[in-house]
């Protein structure tokens, strides 16, 4: 297996079972991520954009296929395993941020840190370093309320990059911002979370910013169609 | 993880607020009630301790409870003096009598008659005039919650305070006067009639002619006596009944709780404090939970395994079972403290403490375990939905 390869799925299938009505979310999905590039999964709304970025976060259990990151099967992996896995390899940015309205910016960044056992005192100090970097070295101590959307989903970045993780997964990182604002985060992302051991998957419906991927996946009703290099 | 958890509780003020209030009620009813229950209970005997002295009491073998006078013949007590091991024994009177105030109405009187030459068995504390003084003729002695409210005079002038008897008035009971000779500090008893002391040939004198009159024989054992060993003689040689004090306040206490309905009653407080608790604290922390799943399980993606966010939900649940705890015995204990001139009955002994301490434990328990069992089964793939 080529070591640059972050992801690999191969013929994944995922179907929801709502009491009678099933729904093939993923009807066969074959993708592979590279390290070091920024891939970005559009398509039409429904056609399972975020159940694909679910199971190669490994927070979702696909019925059939399989998923590789970085070579190791999260589906036949310890439920502590997987755990672990996860708190050290993976980044996670949300399109409603996802913030803990009650911890600050610097407490919400090391959260990672803390699941990844390292201590508070230590984890705050780092958070407040990565602050620095997205922009935000005079914001630590403001709670997620007191922050405008662009400033908390730089928190946002901020902490799904703070554990050093090879894999991060965003889910429609800019649909909450305006224009100028979500250009920025997306900036951000790729000049500050992306690096070469590092993959970067971003689930968006926002043409605007299709020009910051390496590629571009476009998936409809649960297959991918198309992969194509955007550079 | 834990500030974390801590932080998540109190940023919610509202919720916390209103499990920390819930708890605190529920402590509050859990330990308040009980306490009056305890306090009630302990005046059914207070009588017992006051007269304090004796070792063991002497009485009829049908007598139930301390207030259940079944008067004996004046011979008993010769028959216990006699008895192998009794120091010495002494004649008690208790009995309700009618006393006739200035003001020509009656009110009953708990009229207890000691040991003419010794005066055994008086009030444990006097705060004016001497026991002795009932020596003088007609003497008598109240106790100063009935000097100064039941037996209290009328006032002079409309509206006015009554005014407190005081050594030297007087009042008739059962047509037969008695001088006042001085007042005594007694402890509340159940029934909280004014107490009325004088010697047992006076009280025998006030009580309506009667075959009987004895009420009790009390007793103290010679130095080094086997105290059961002595009731079990005294029993045999009298066929009375015989008591150590320990034993006569359990059948009192005894007789109260099985044929009263006090604990019935403050039973059914007890458990209406707890469900009231339980449902105001239980369902808002539940709430809580409800309101901070995302958070939960954006935790659960990052990693935290389910055994990191029990011990978070744990942690809140401690945190707030013992502010409400601490708050609601705090609030016990200043209601005890604020009431301790009144009536009311009120006893609050360590044992209370852990009672409320388990309920409030149950409580936060029960609330955390609908917590716990919804965030352990929370899906972390909800993150990413809107
Ligand atoms: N938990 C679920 N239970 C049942 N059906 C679900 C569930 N999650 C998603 N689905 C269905 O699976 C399909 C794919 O959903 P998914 O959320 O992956 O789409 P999406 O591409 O992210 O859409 P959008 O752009 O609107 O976010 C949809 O038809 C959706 O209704
Ligand atoms: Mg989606």
């Amino acid at each position: 297996m080529a070591t640059d390869i972050a992801v690999d799925c191969k013929n994944l299938t995922k179907v929801y079972d709502t009491g009678g009505d099933k729904v093939v979310a993923l009807g066969g999905i074959d993708l592979q991520i590279r390290l070091g590039e920024l891939m970005m999964l559009v398509g039409p709304s429904g056609c399972g954009k975020t159940t694909l970025i679910s199971v190669i976060a490994g927070i979702l259990n696909q019925d059939a296929g399989t998923c590789e990151i970085f070579g190791q099967n999260l589906l036949t992996m310890q439920h502590r395993e997987k755990l672990k896995f996860r708190a050290a390899n993976i980044g996670f940015v949300f399109q409603a941020y996802n913030l803990l309205p009650s911890l600050t910016a610097a407490e919400n960044v090391s959260i990672p840190l803390i699941l990844n056992g390292i201590k508070r005192k230590e984890a705050e100090k780092r958070g407040a370093e990565i602050l620095e970097k997205v922009g935000l070295g005079s914001r630590t101590r403001s709670l997620p309320s007191q922050l405008s959307g662009g400033q908390q989903q730089r928190v946002a970045i901020a902490r799904a990059l703070v554990h050093n993780p090879k894999l991060i997964v965003c889910d429609e990182p800019t649909s909450a911002l305006d224009h100028e604002t979500g250009h920025h985060v997306m900036q951000l992302l790729k000049e500050v979370a992306l690096h070469k051991d590092r993959a970067l998957v971003i689930v968006t419906h926002d043409a605007r910013i299709f020009g910051f991927a390496d590629r571009i996946a476009k998936m409809d009703d649960g297959r991918i169609d198309s992969v194509v290099d955007a550079k | 993880m834990n500030h974390i958890a801590l932080k998540m509780l109190m940023g919610d003020r509202g919720k916390y607020l209103g499990i920390i209030m819930g708890l605190t009620f529920a402590s509050l009813i859990m330990t308040q009630q009980p306490a009056i229950f305890v306090g009630i209970l302990s005046r059914t005997s207070s009588f017992i301790l006051d007269v304090g002295y004796p070792d063991i009491w002497v009485m009829d073998e049908k007598v139930q409870f301390v207030d259940d006078v079944k008067p004996l013949q004046d011979t008993e007590l010769y028959r216990v003096r006699g008895v192998a091991g009794v120091q010495w024994a002494m004649p008690l009177y208790k009995g309700m009598l009618k006393a006739r105030l200035s003001n020509g109405t009656f009110q009953t009187c708990n009229v207890i008659g000691l040991d003419d030459a010794t005066l055994i068995g008086g009030p444990p504390m006097m705060l004016t005039g001497k026991l002795e003084d009932l020596r003088r003729s007609d003497g008598v002695i109240v106790d100063i919650d009935g000097a100064t409210g039941k037996l209290a005079k009328p006032a002079l002038e409309k509206d006015g305070k009554p005014i407190p008897l005081k050594i030297g008035d007087t009042l008739e009971l059962n047509d037969k006067r008695a001088i006042v000779v001085g007042i005594a500090k007694t402890t509340k008893t159940f029934q909280s009639q004014p107490v009325i002391y004088t010697t047992y040939s006076r009280a025998v004198g006030f009580a309506p002619r009667e075959r009987k009159l004895l009420t009790f024989v009390i007793v103290k054992a010679k130095a080094g006596e086997n105290l059961h060993a002595l009731t079990k003689r005294i029993k045999e040689t009298t066929g009375l009944a015989a008591y150590t004090q320990e034993e006569f306040i359990e059948l009192t206490v005894t007789y109260f709780l099985k044929n009263t309905g006090i604990p019935i009653n403050f039973g059914i407080s007890v458990l209406l404090g707890f469900l009231v608790g339980a449902a105001i604290a239980g369902q808002t922390f539940y709430n809580f939970t409800l309101e901070n799943l995302r958070q939960f399980a954006v935790l659960k993606a990052m990693g935290a395994s389910n055994g990191t966010l029990l011990r978070m939900i744990l942690l809140q649940a401690v945190l707030v079972g013992s502010v409400g705890y601490g708050m609601g015995v705090g609030l016990t204990a200043l209601f005890g403290y604020s009431m301790r001139n009144t009536i009311l009955a009120f006893k609050f002994p360590w044992q209370l403490l852990v009672f409320s301490g388990v309920g409030v434990t149950l409580i936060c328990m029960f609330a955390a375990l609908l917590s716990i069992i919804k965030v352990i089964r929370l899906e972390p793939a909800i993150v990413f939905k809107g």
